[in-house]
């Protein structure tokens, strides 16, 4: 087996107002391998973004342990939140310029990405003059400038209309297995997750929980959109929508 | 280019010809009959002048050698009371935008002053001041200052939170989320910000010349007024008005050489 860079154990968060307590996230466990793609699906507003939140340090956990094992994390958000006034390389060089971390070395890595992935016209361009899907891989290489070994995605295709989707999901996939990352995506889109991942995790409701966990293994696994057809697909589908949804009628 | 095309572009040109056109005559319209109707006595000339008589009175100020230092003195004011209130206004919106208790502590206290007719304050800048130009720098800074710093905190507050996230999760601090994200991303609110200050700029500088009638564009309608020469007056508001149009368009050229170069 390989060997583990992430584990999780009993995370807990809670939020608190005036009035109350809430408990968002409650005995959360989970452990990721070098390469794998874990997808967290759940209902919504249980509590799935708050665990990505907590991973790459925006929030404080309120209990449990997480062990990184030296491993760097990168996130990506729900829109690609480029900055309209810089061009598509300044865009790209932002974690690093923050970091500190800028070298030659690495902005020749970036423009690598850059030409690799099919933006080599665009490097002093604006954002808006790319597409959609464009910006999307702007941004995934923007988060892939600082070298992380595990990628956190929260909704990441989520602002883009369904065909732009379904290519970019296939995109990102190739990108993250070129560079050989590892992935944690919190999804709503049971077809992304399965079609995505190697692993697909079910949360409970809020306060929300592991509920149930898929390995998935798919005849003829490729890249997502091929996956797609593979025979088991509609049958995890199936049993995954039916885990989310047993929860929302009680 | 397909004749369609053409025609579109022709279309859009001789709409555009046609409002210049129908602008000019307009103005020349309502200038005419202004003037036809002081000469034939419908309307008293005494008291409501007529383009002939601004004219004359311009030439006049201009021969008597006056005209320039009068609108070079409103245009210096404006000049300094905006650019000290912009960046009193910049300075202080950051530290608003920094320490968000402060941002809490002091609204009321901007509520307040912002919906306070800054004239009010007149009489006292003049006491503490005196009767000259700083007084009237001071009145001109107190009518911008507070709406810039409203304006501009405004626009640090609605800096897409995305973005805000982005900047934290690759670790950055509170310095470079200002110079990588709040400054650059606020740049067309800040401009818009620079174009109604401006105008405020100006009412605050006729208040203040008002006042204190020494010298400027608002010293000569105050005195035209005293002395009910209406002919200085209207000519004093039509210096006013290009003016006014002037700076407008600076800061119009400004904000086009901003944002073009991300779009």
């Amino acid at each position: 087996m390989k060997n583990s860079i992430l584990h999780i154990k009993n995370l807990k968060k809670a939020y608190y107002t005036l009035k109350k307590e809430t408990l968002a996230v409650n005995n959360f466990s989970m452990e990721l391998h070098s390469g794998e793609f874990i997808a967290v699906v759940g209902p919504s507003g249980c509590g799935k973004s708050t665990i990505l939140s907590i991973l790459c340090g925006l929030e404080d956990k309120t209990e449990g342990e997480i062990f990184y094992h030296d491993q760097k994390i990168g996130y990506m958000l729900q829109t690609d939140a480029l900055f309209d006034w810089l061009t598509i390389l300044d865009n790209c060089l932002l974690g690093l310029k923050i970091k500190k971390e800028l070298t030659e070395e690495k902005r020749e890595y970036v423009l690598s990405l850059l030409r690799k992935y099919g933006l080599s016209d665009f490097i002093n361009s604006y954002p808006n003059h790319l597409s959609g899907g464009m910006r999307q891989r702007v941004a995934l290489i923007r988060t892939l400038a600082t070298k992380p070994d595990i990628l956190l995605m929260d909704e990441p295709f989520s602002a883009l209309d369904y065909q732009s989707r379904l290519a970019i999901s296939d995109d990102v996939f190739k990108i993250l297995k070129e560079e050989k990352k590892s992935l944690i995506m919190v999804t709503h889109d049971i077809a992304e997750a399965i079609s995505m991942c190697d692993k697909v995790i079910v949360l409970s409701e809020r306060p929300c929980t592991v509920k149930k966990v898929f390995d998935i293994s798919l005849t003829n696994k490729s890249n997502p959109i091929e996956n797609r057809k593979a025979k088991e697909f509609a049958d995890y589908y199936e049993k995954i929508w039916k885990e989310i949804d047993y929860e929302q009628r009680t | 280019m397909s004749k369609e095309h053409k025609q579109y572009l022709h279309k859009v040109t001789k709409r555009k010809i046609i409002i210049h056109t129908l602008q000019f005559s307009l103005l020349g319209f309502l200038l005419i009959l202004w003037q036809v109707a002081a000469d034939n006595g419908i309307i008293n000339a005494f008291i409501s002048s007529s383009p002939s008589r601004v004219l004359k009175t311009i030439l006049s100020l201009h021969n008597q050698g006056t005209l320039y230092h009068h609108i070079w003195v409103t245009a210096y004011e404006t000049i300094i009371s905006f650019t000290i209130g912009t960046l009193i206004g910049l300075v202080i919106a950051t530290l608003l935008w920094w320490f968000d208790i402060l941002a809490k502590i002091l609204d009321p206290y901007l509520t307040v002053l912002n919906s306070l007719p800054k004239v009010a304050l007149g009489p006292i800048i003049l006491i503490w001041c005196g009767a000259n130009m700083s007084s009237i720098i001071l009145m001109a800074m107190l009518v911008s200052v507070i709406v810039a710093i409203l304006n501009v905190y405004q626009g640090f507050c609605t800096v897409d939170q995305q973005k805000l996230k982005l900047m934290k999760s690759f670790g950055a601090n509170k310095w470079q989320i200002c110079f990588y994200l709040i400054f650059p991303g606020s740049l067309k609110n800040i401009i818009s910000t620079l174009k109604l200050n401006i105008s405020m700029c100006l009412i605050g500088v006729i208040m203040g010349e008002f006042l204190v009638s020494k010298e400027g564009i608002g010293y000569l309608i105050m005195y035209g007024s005293q002395v009910f020469n209406l002919n200085l007056v209207i000519s004093g508001v039509v210096l006013l008005a290009i003016l006014a149009t002037f700076f407008y368009t600076i800061v119009s050229i400004i904000e086009k050489k901003c944002i073009s170069n991300n779009n």
